[in-house]
């Protein structure tokens, strides 16, 4: 028996996980099916769009240039909720997907303790008890789920003016203003860790698979947890393995 | 009264100085409303309507000397009417012409993120030029007096221009034409002010209205509407006249300062992600390959 809630992830996570495609090679770990990379992207498109859209509004006398991509500052006003919308429902699937590896462990507390080792690579490969999310990951998970949770009670507010009054509207975009301010300085570091500041990230969420060497250097619990090996000895023997073809 | 008139002095949402902005100096227009002396006949309505080229509007008498309920996007101006019962109980009848203010510091013009959507003349006008206009309704909520009214077909904002296409031309507003027991009245800022200010020495010294005198609300930094109350002291009993009207400081303190500071700072991780590409470099798959030693040269690839 399931309940309705795991149906609403279930059912299309099968479809798409059926349809799309996801090969895993020879030193290679599944690291996201293609129901989590679909809607990674589906969101991923709707930040953009909403991020865009919202900006040319924000602050037209910078960014008076974003509106004319979606016809005009009134059709952008008018496109912008929707994309809002998108990335609110989309995102929350990925939420309901998530939900249990993003579960705050008491490693986390420590990892988010040292992230000044962990910004200036103190270490050559992460904490054994670091798992298929780091904390860094959980943080930024947790905050974008707050993010839209507030982007959804003031976007609908300032969507509805008139069923709501002067005064949440005028508290309501602050708040909507902040969190995507929030979320623009996320959207960097997102972006920056996942391509050109740790290599051999993005094919996690293109292809679905990462390197084995990728999983004990970033993410060595999961890396036990899937193949269980010891992430060390791992790396060990690779270390000895490239030193005897030398 | 000139074209000059129109030069615009504050656009909504606009980078860089207003052109053309002080070249010349204009009169401040004022309109004042002598509440003590209307009728409620409702020509000034009748003007607005002709004048702006609006529809006709049903209503159903509910009882009371009021057309409409509100303004709306098509009808911009309003005798509100309130039958209020003094503490002496007498009672008394309050008609006050509803338009928009023409605050000399319009808070739907600081909420309006649209550039150009909204603009004030020189003569004090605050006119909504529709074609910029993105339908966010922000100045809805920036106006402390209800005056911009939203048309969910056209997705556009309206109100009251103070006829700014009469007055361009050398004419009053139709409604101060219109008003046939001279409540009504449309001049320059300090005249306006002149003959308020006696009026109302007038109400208090003769007839009896010992707190009679003139709504020009500070809150908004003035307004090109003033009034004459038979009550200054307290303007809600004319119907949603509040008393210390002002914009919320989201839309001055906020959209002014906090916004571009909020903006760097979250372009700093940017920079951020940048610098520490640049200084700490990325963080690599381990086992790294070997380090080699390039002829006469540095070592390839990271030490650390």
């Amino acid at each position: 028996m399931t309940t309705p809630a795991q149906d609403l992830r279930r059912k299309p996570d099968r479809f798409i996980n059926r349809i799309g495609l996801t090969v895993v090679y020879r030193g290679e770990l599944l690291r996201h099916r293609a129901y989590t990379r679909f809607l990674h992207w589906v969101y991923g498109i709707f930040f953009f769009l909403a991020l865009l859209s919202g900006f040319g509004i924000y602050m037209p006398w910078i960014f008076r240039w974003f509106t004319p991509l979606f016809g005009g500052g009134a059709i952008t006003r008018m496109l912008h909720p929707w994309f809002g919308l998108g990335f609110v429902v989309s995102f929350a699937l990925q939420a309901h997907n998530w939900a249990s590896d993003m579960k705050w462990q008491p490693g986390d507390t420590r990892w988010m303790k040292r992230l000044k080792d962990y910004v200036t690579h103190r270490d050559s490969i992460e904490p054994a008890d670091v798992g298929f999310f780091n904390a860094g990951q959980k943080g930024q998970f947790w905050e974008i789920v707050a993010g839209c949770v507030a982007y959804l009670i003031t976007g609908v507010v300032m969507w509805f003016p008139e069923l709501f009054g002067r005064g949440p509207v005028a508290i309501g975009y602050v708040i909507h203003d902040i969190s995507a301010l929030i979320m623009l300085a996320g959207i960097f570091i997102h972006v920056y860790l996942s391509t050109i500041g740790e290599p051999g990230t993005f094919q996690a969420m293109t292809r679905g698979t990462v390197s084995e060497a990728w999983a004990w250097t970033h993410h060595p619990g999961w890396y036990r947890k899937v193949t269980g090996r010891d992430p060390v000895e791992a790396l060990a023997e690779a270390r000895a393995r490239m030193k005897t073809q030398e | 009264m000139s074209a000059r008139q129109l030069q615009i002095q504050k656009i909504s949402g606009h980078p860089g100085p207003v052109p053309g902005k002080g070249m010349h100096r204009e009169e401040q227009l004022c309109k004042l409303v002598d509440t003590t002396t209307c009728i409620g006949c409702k020509a000034c309505e009748v003007a607005c309507v002709e004048w702006n080229d609006m529809p006709f509007h049903p209503t159903l008498f509910d009882n009371t000397y009021q057309t409409m309920p509100d303004t709306s996007w098509n009808y911009w101006n309003l005798i509100k009417f309130h039958e209020v019962t003094n503490p002496d109980g007498s009672f008394q009848w309050l008609m006050r012409k509803h338009q928009c203010m023409h605050c000399a510091q319009p808070g739907c013009l600081a909420a309006c993120p649209a550039d150009g959507a909204i603009v004030q003349y020189q003569s004090g006008i605050v006119d909504f030029q529709q074609e910029n206009c993105i339908g966010c309704q922000f100045c809805v909520a920036g106006c402390p007096f209800n005056v911009p009214k939203f048309n969910p077909e056209t997705k556009k904002v309206y109100k009251c221009t103070l006829c700014s296409d009469r007055v361009g031309q050398g004419l009053e507003p139709a409604c101060i034409k219109a008003c046939p027991t001279g409540c009504l009245h449309f001049g320059a800022k300090t005249d306006m002010l002149t003959l308020a200010q006696a009026r109302a020495q007038q109400l208090r010294q003769v007839s009896g209205y010992r707190n009679a005198g003139v709504y020009d609300p500070k809150g908004v930094g003035g307004a090109s509407v003033v009034y004459v109350l038979h009550d200054v002291t307290q303007p809600e009993k004319y119907g949603g006249l509040p008393s210390s009207p002002g914009i919320p400081i989201s839309f001055t303190v906020w959209k002014d300062w906090f916004k571009p500071v909020g903006l760097i700072a979250a372009v700093t991780a940017f920079a951020g992600v940048i610098l520490h590409y640049v200084t700490e470099g990325p963080r690599r798959v381990q086992p790294q390959p070997p380090i080699k030693e390039v002829d006469g040269g540095a070592p390839e690839g990271r030490t650390k």
